[in-house]
């Protein structure tokens, strides 16, 4: 089974230090970990620092995964410049690093990643043509098309409706409970933090201030200390936290 | 019917789809080469000694069935210069579609890069004064300043796009510069050289192919053959490019470096044609976006199609180029824009999609 620990990882931009000395318990394949946090706490230059893309200081430990790109990663920008049909553009992804000669087998991996975010009716458009909210269901497609042990998602919901977004959480909480793939999303919704996720890392200001269980991190203290509001953590009548939010301090 | 089978139905469909959308364009591809030649033969054809499409081809592949003077006529003298087109138009088309992919600009090409102003800057010093940057036979003089001189402007920018925070937005506008800097060279030498040679460095700007040769040609074609696979290779990464850099690094392409890769083998290029024709721009600009709108953006197919329209578009232009004026073969560089210019507009006018 897959896992990934951090250890003292820290991230930078030029000399900008972006994330500083981030260490985490180590997750398993299985698990959804929310990475929550702010606007500009760190969470996609932490991502880009998992995946390779930045260097720094500290170890990103991954191990138990025979996969030559056990990671795949699907940012926030959603690119949609390309004169591409949305088919093209997630065999695209599935493509890099391979020969030209696309095998039945790379095919069928694409049919699979648009049916189980169910935009197989999209394939033949033009990326250029849709909405930002298609267009971000198609760059999920295309992180779920290269088969990783770790997916991690950068804000995947914030440009789909509310019934789009709880189907796109509900595909990745089925991901990592079938596959056994670990699952790292960004989100601003901690509401679907605390219903899809196992664990959640809360950042601010490129530190991680709280990593574990999500009810033990997504906590009022917390909330007030973090995005400043006042709320509530509650069970609803089906038992299910969910959170109340009072009012801006 | 079931949810499940929808979906697999839908999925089937797509599948479907984008295998039509293959055959289709290995289709145009196919229709591309037979339709080059064509070009290629009614190129030889035409001239002082007009030769029918039949006697052509007879001459292509059975060339002892004709006449000597025939053989002479079509091997030695048109040859090489309906080849030169074929390799020129392909270089500087390939040239301008992969700046094109790389600096995600729609107006990228060797011109606007001011590889093209290096190579006639190289060129006017060779024409104007004798000046020779490496000593050589005289023959060799003006093309081998132009394609120093094209490659150190190709280095410049490779250089100072090598510096932290240079975005492909500033290397477009270190081109931009590079042109206006040796277009104002290009003014001073012009300035102070003799009215002969003035002549002759607005007449090299304009760009020709008859001073194609058979040496020339196989340099050109051998550059083309070595650049193709080496850009071919990285298919998948060039179109992924074309998603944004955030996009591609997600996919695994390292942007930077194979950005940096392809300025190289593109400058290559393009310094090879420019130096033997002159400065050809249209090309370099419109065979890619021809190919755009006919092929899509997968290297697969706009790699091939890019090269097989601008061979087509110089080949087309050479023909047009001999029948213009009866007697008279005017530069090749005015024709391909004048008469290339509206069927671009045509295409891009009458195409539904967005083509960038």
């Amino acid at each position: 089974m897959v896992t990934l620990q951090l250890n003292h990882v820290s991230a930078r931009y030029g000399r900008h230090p972006i994330v500083q000395d981030i260490t985490t318990p180590c997750f398993q394949g299985g698990q959804v970990v929310a990475l929550l946090g702010p606007n500009a706490a760190g969470k996609s230059t932490l991502f880009r620092r998992i995946l390779g893309l930045l260097k720094g200081e500290g170890e990103v430990a991954i191990s138990g995964t025979n996969a030559e790109r056990p990671v795949a990663y699907m940012p926030q920008e959603t690119g949609a410049k390309a004169v591409l049909t949305v088919y093209e553009s997630v065999l695209l992804a599935r493509m890099q690093g391979r020969s030209l000669k696309v095998q039945a087998a790379d095919l069928a991996q694409v049919d699979r990643a648009l049916s189980e975010l169910n935009i197989s009716a999209l394939g033949e458009r033009d990326i250029g043509d849709l909405s930002g909210g298609q267009r971000q269901l198609v760059s999920a497609a295309q992180a779920l098309v290269q088969e990783p042990d770790i997916l991690m998602l950068d804000e995947p919901t914030s440009a789909l409706d509310l019934n789009r977004q709880i189907n796109l959480l509900g595909v990745l909480r089925r991901l990592a409970d079938e596959r056994n793939m670990l699952i790292m999303v960004a989100l601003h919704d901690l509401g679907h933090a605390l219903r899809f996720a196992d664990a959640a890392m809360m950042l601010e200001n490129g530190r991680l201030i709280a990593c574990g269980p999500t009810a033990d991190v997504i906590t009022p203290t917390l909330l007030r200390q973090v995005y400043r509001v006042e709320a509530r953590i509650e069970p609803c009548s089906k038992g299910r936290l969910q959170l109340i939010v009072e009012e801006a301090v | 019917m079931t949810t499940e089978s929808i979906a697999t139905e839908r999925a089937s469909q797509g599948r479907a789809f984008y295998r039509s959308q293959v055959f289709r364009r290995q289709m145009i591809l196919a229709a591309l080469v037979l339709a080059l030649f064509f070009s290629l033969c009614v190129d030889l054809a035409l001239g002082p000694a007009r030769y029918s499409l039949g006697e052509v081809i007879a001459a292509l592949f059975t060339p002892d069935n004709v006449s000597q003077q025939a053989r002479v006529i079509l091997w030695e003298i048109r040859m090489p210069v309906a080849l030169m087109a074929l390799v020129v138009g392909a270089s500087l088309s390939v040239a301008g579609a992969q700046m094109q992919t790389i600096l995600s600009n729609p107006l990228a090409s060797p011109f606007t890069l001011g590889i093209s102003a290096g190579a006639s800057f190289g060129a006017a010093l060779g024409l104007a004064f004798g000046v020779a940057i490496i000593p050589t036979a005289i023959e060799y003089v003006v093309p081998i300043n132009a394609f120093l001189m094209a490659m150190v402007t190709a280095f410049l920018i490779h250089a100072l796009s090598l510096k932290r925070g240079v975005t492909v937005e500033t290397i477009v506008l270190l081109g931009i510069a590079m042109v206006f800097i040796f277009n104002s060279l290009m003014a001073l030498i012009q300035f102070f050289a003799s009215q002969q040679a003035v002549a002759a460095v607005v007449f090299w700007t304009m760009g020709s192919l008859t001073k194609a040769t058979w040496p020339k040609f196989w340099i050109a074609l051998g550059v083309l053959a070595t650049v193709m696979p080496l850009l071919a290779r990285h298919g998948w990464a060039l179109t992924a490019m074309r998603l944004g850099d955030a996009k591609a690094e997600s996919m695994g392409v390292r942007p930077r470096s194979l950005r940096l890769e392809v300025l190289v083998l593109v400058s290559l290029l393009a310094a090879i044609a420019v130096a033997f024709v002159g400065t050809i721009g249209f090309i370099g600009l419109v065979g890619p976006h021809i190919a755009r709108i006919l092929l899509g953006e997968d290297q697969r197919f706009f790699l091939p199609g890019s090269a097989l329209c601008g061979a087509l578009i110089l080949s087309v232009g050479s023909v047009i180029s001999k029948i213009i004026i009866p007697g008279t073969i005017i530069p090749i560089g005015i024709i391909t824009s004048l008469v290339g210019i509206p069927f671009f507009l045509f295409l891009v006018l009458n195409h539904k999609k967005a083509s960038w």
